[in-house]
């Protein structure tokens, strides 16, 4: 609109009226006001109060709002949403067993379709109500009413609009009078309200919506076009570790190698093994026939033999070495055929190897057995080889072997 | 019911314009230019504790949360203690809201705002909680069904997802409703601004309500409604919070009483809250005629009531346990009342049993001061029913070889001041720059404002 026509219009005809504003002090005269003008057959007319007057719903003939069906439906939705959300996500698109609990079951999945029930009625009971009250309103003809303010302290106002069939600037008046009001006033149009915005306002407002913009389109460039740079990586979740992994490039060595060779001429810590009798159980070319110097040939040494050979031996060969341990037993009873027993190490044959040949087969394993020198210390080894020895031995013996006081319990 | 009719004012001098009076009361207190040096005096405090929180939360988002004490077997440790401590506090202003109002309880329209508002800041409290023990706090939007590449969902039959969706529906719900009873209060406010700021800001959120007839009709049954939902909503939220517990098998949290055990625990401490709350607040922002000596004697009340429940609850737990037979469950019992964390045990007996008994007496009830220091002695009871709970059955299984004993660390410690901290500077912000009273609604109630004239 020009500058001509503002001015023109503001100077010459004075706003139109929006309609005619009582006053009152107490509820029961607004109450009572109320019911005098919904008599009267008014219909454009509400009022005003601080707080929700008790009654005056019935003295205003006010229909009941239909809000609750609002809501009614927004909790249906809920519901619903919330059944199949949970069958949809747990149940078919990614089903996985969880606490042997079935993947869809009504009572598991209640407390989800309460809350969100109750969400998404209480969301829409309040949306419901704004909308149902034409709000947020941000301007109104009352607003240039200077007693008006007093609505929402301790005022009481009852307004008839303009709009009403039965409006007449003389006879509304007096119909106001018969209520006996403290005041009446004219409510103007509202027509103050500036045509155009404040410059800063429209300024702020485009600054806005640009930087609005810009994070999704940098967002849609990161996603269309492409980049040799790592991604933006905020927080790294011990992703990248400043460590060198196994086969990798260090560009610090000349030879490249990130996992360093030994060098020349030098072993490991503990790593020096050139005792064979000791290590190999080997006296030159063949197997040792003693035992050697580190080990201590006593009673301690044949205890830990015995000890460690009921944990590494016996599930296979069985407590007296025979060849008939649970796992041989279990394995023998499944029948399927592939399995080769456990040697039955009291034979004649076993007995006659060399204690460096025994030290070797647990050591390296042989034919379907396992070797066990990486989970048997040396020592540990040779002591099982010791108790072997005497497992042979009680199984050979004669009555002769024992001491002679211990002959007579046999007897 | 005698106490629906209790009037917030004792009679009024004949010629008193109550309603202004009452306008005057509240907002005087969000529109002085200098508030009460108390409140700046609390305020400093709860900006230094606040500081304290920010900092042990950076160190431990920094550093991990081996900062804090959780170890194995009590890997649940602090985190957890203040998470349900917390939520617990925040379920006296929905239920002072919502089911007081639905029981026509009209005293509660003194005391229901600020109510509502320590509920919504203690639920801010107890959500950081959950969200730093996730391990890393930058994740936490894996716990909502939100579509994504890995095609991987929650886990909807896990009450740990059941507490996600309870509390931050809770959360919303209680914002909800805060947020529409202050709108009538908001434009009160903006109608008597007297700077452009004050009006744009409280007329921006009064949304342009004119307080017409026809809009309250709306507003009220609104309210009713959402009174409605809020009621089921405050039981069910701390009842799936105890299915955290209830549903594992661990002895001492295995059992059915939890659900209706924890939501008068936590109406048990939520009141002791609003009356450590009030009590202060009445005292330095001159409430003292809204918030009378009545309404705390009634809250009292409650606190009594919910107390001997919870009382109930921690016997009929011993008893359960001895009549299931069960060893474990004995064992798990006795060990609580009489193993190393015993000392916990009997201060939590000795707050939430024996110091409430002493509000029998009229005289103890009645007394500001007493009710203040008898609700502080409540709040550590009920923080230590959260800490016996979760420690002692966790630190003592079925194994003994996995046994172990939970010993905070001092982020520990500094994590849980610092949240009273970030609750009390919410708290000082909404008595300075909200309506804290319900003005319509007392108003209302009034005698006044239920006259009728000659109808
Ligand atoms: C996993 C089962 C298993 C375990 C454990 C096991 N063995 Fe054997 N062992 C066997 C089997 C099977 C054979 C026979 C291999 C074949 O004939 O293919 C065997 C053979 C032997 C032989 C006979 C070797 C030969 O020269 O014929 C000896 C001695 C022996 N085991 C000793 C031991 C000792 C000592 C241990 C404990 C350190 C041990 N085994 C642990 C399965 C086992």
């Amino acid at each position: 609109m020009s500058d001509e026509h503002k001015k023109h219009s503001v100077k010459s005809s004075p706003p139109p009226v929006h309609g005619l504003l009582a006053e009152y002090d107490t509820p029961p005269q607004i109450l009572h006001a109320a019911k005098q003008i919904r008599a009267a057959g008014i219909t454009k007319w509400d009022t005003y109060t601080p707080f929700a007057v008790h009654g005056i719903d019935d003295a205003m003939g006010i229909k009941m709002t239909i809000l609750p069906w609002f809501t009614l439906g927004a909790g249906l939705t809920g519901l619903a949403s919330a059944i199949l959300l949970q069958w949809w996500t747990n149940a078919h698109d990614y089903a996985w067993i969880i606490s042997g609990k079935p993947f869809w079951s009504i009572p598991a999945n209640v407390p989800i379709m309460f809350e969100l029930t109750v969400l998404l009625s209480a969301i829409t009971t309040l949306v419901g109500m704004l909308i149902l009250n034409n709000l947020p309103e941000p301007s109104h003809p009352l607003d240039q009413v200077r007693r008006f303010a007093r609505v929402t302290d301790d005022k009481f106002f009852l307004l008839i609009r303009a709009s009403d069939p039965k409006f007449d600037d003389v006879e509304t008046r007096a119909l106001l009078a018969t209520t006996h009001p403290v005041a009446v006033e004219a409510v103007l149009e509202d027509r103050v309200t500036p045509e155009r915005m404040p410059t800063g306002l429209v300024y702020g407002l485009i600054i806005f919506a640009v930087a609005s913009v810009v994070p999704f389109a940098l967002a849609a460039k990161a996603r269309y076009t492409k980049s040799s740079s790592p991604r933006i990586h905020l927080i790294q979740d011990m992703d990248s570790q400043p460590k060198y992994k196994a086969q990798r490039e260090n560009s610090f060595f000349a030879d490249g190698r990130a996992a360093r060779p030994a060098i020349e001429g030098t072993v490991a810590a503990g790593d020096a093994r050139d005792d064979d009798h000791f290590y190999q159980g080997k006296d030159g070319p063949g197997w040792a026939r003693t035992f050697p110097s580190e080990v201590a040939l006593n009673e301690a040494t044949m205890d830990r033999g015995r000890q460690r050979f009921g944990i590494y031996c016996t599930p296979c060969h069985g407590q007296i070495g025979q060849g008939d341990g649970m796992v041989s037993r279990r394995a023998e009873s499944l029948q399927q055929g592939t399995w080769v027993a456990p040697t039955n190490m009291t034979l004649e044959y076993v007995r006659q190897q060399p204690v460096g040949q025994l030290f070797g087969t647990i050591s390296n394993g042989i034919r379907s057995m396992p070797a066990y020198a990486p989970q048997i210390k040396t020592e540990d080894r040779w002591a099982i080889v010791m108790y072997v020895r005497a497992l042979q031995r009680s199984r050979s013996g004669s009555v002769g072997d024992l001491p002679p006081d211990a002959r007579a319990s046999l007897k | 019911m005698a106490i629906s009719d209790v009037n917030p004012f004792e009679a009024p001098p004949a010629g008193d314009n109550m309603f202004a009076r009452i306008t005057d009361n509240v907002t005087r207190i969000a529109e002085t230019a200098t508030p009460p040096r108390a409140w700046y005096i609390a305020f400093g405090f709860a900006q230094l504790l606040l500081l304290m929180f920010l900092g042990s939360l950076g160190y431990v988002i920094w550093n991990g949360i081996g900062a804090w004490g959780n170890m194995m077997p009590v890997a649940w440790g602090f985190p957890i203690v203040n998470f349900v401590f917390w939520i617990g506090i925040g379920h006296a202003g929905t239920l002072i809201s919502a089911v007081l109002f639905l029981f026509r309880q009209n005293w509660r329209t003194a005391i229901n705002r600020f109510a509502e508002a320590m509920t919504i800041f203690a639920v801010v409290c107890a959500g950081i909680f959950p969200g730093m023990h996730i391990g890393r706090p930058w994740l936490p939007y894996y716990m909502f069904p939100i579509p994504n590449q890995m095609d991987m969902w929650p886990q909807f039959r896990s009450p740990l997802e059941w507490d996600v969706f309870a509390v931050s529906t809770y959360a919303t719900v209680s914002i909800l409703f805060w947020y529409m009873g202050m709108i009538p209060d908001f434009a009160t406010f903006r109608d008597r601004a007297t700077t452009t700021v004050r009006r744009v800001a409280y007329g921006i959120v009064a949304m342009g309500w004119r307080g017409s007839s026809r809009q309250w009709h709306v507003y009220e049954r609104a309210y009713l409604i959402l009174a409605a939902l809020a009621t089921p909503l405050v039981l069910s939220v701390h009842s799936v919070v105890s299915f955290d517990f209830a549903t594992a098998q661990l002895p001492g949290w295995h059992t059915t009483i939890f659900p209706p055990y924890f939501v008068a625990g936590a109406i048990f401490g939520g009141f002791a809250m609003v009356v450590t709350l009030a009590v202060p607040a009445r005292q330095f922002f001159g409430l003292k005629r809204i918030i009378t000596i009545r309404h705390l004697e009634l809250m009292n009340k409650v606190i009594m009531a919910t107390g001997l429940i919870v009382g109930y609850a921690y016997g009929m737990e011993f008893f359960v346990a001895w009549y299931s037979g069960n060893k474990y469950e004995v064992f798990t019992f006795v060990n609580r009342a009489f193993g190393p964390y015993g000392w916990a045990y009997w201060t939590m007996i000795s707050c939430n049993v024996l110091f409430p008994q002493l509000h029998w007496f009229p005289q103890v009830r009645r007394n500001p001061w007493a009710t203040l220091i008898i609700g502080l002695i409540v709040n550590v009871g009920m923080w230590f029913e959260r800490f016996v709970i979760i420690c002692t059955s966790l630190s003592r299984d079925f194994l003994p070889s996995s046994w172990g004993y939970f010993v905070p660390t001092p982020v520990d410690l500094m994590t849980l001041g610092g949240s009273f901290g970030l609750f009390f500077t919410l708290f000082l912000l909404f008595c300075r720059y909200l309506p804290m009273v319900a003005m319509s609604e007392v108003k209302a109630f009034s005698p006044a404002g239920l006259a009728h004239g000659d109808h």
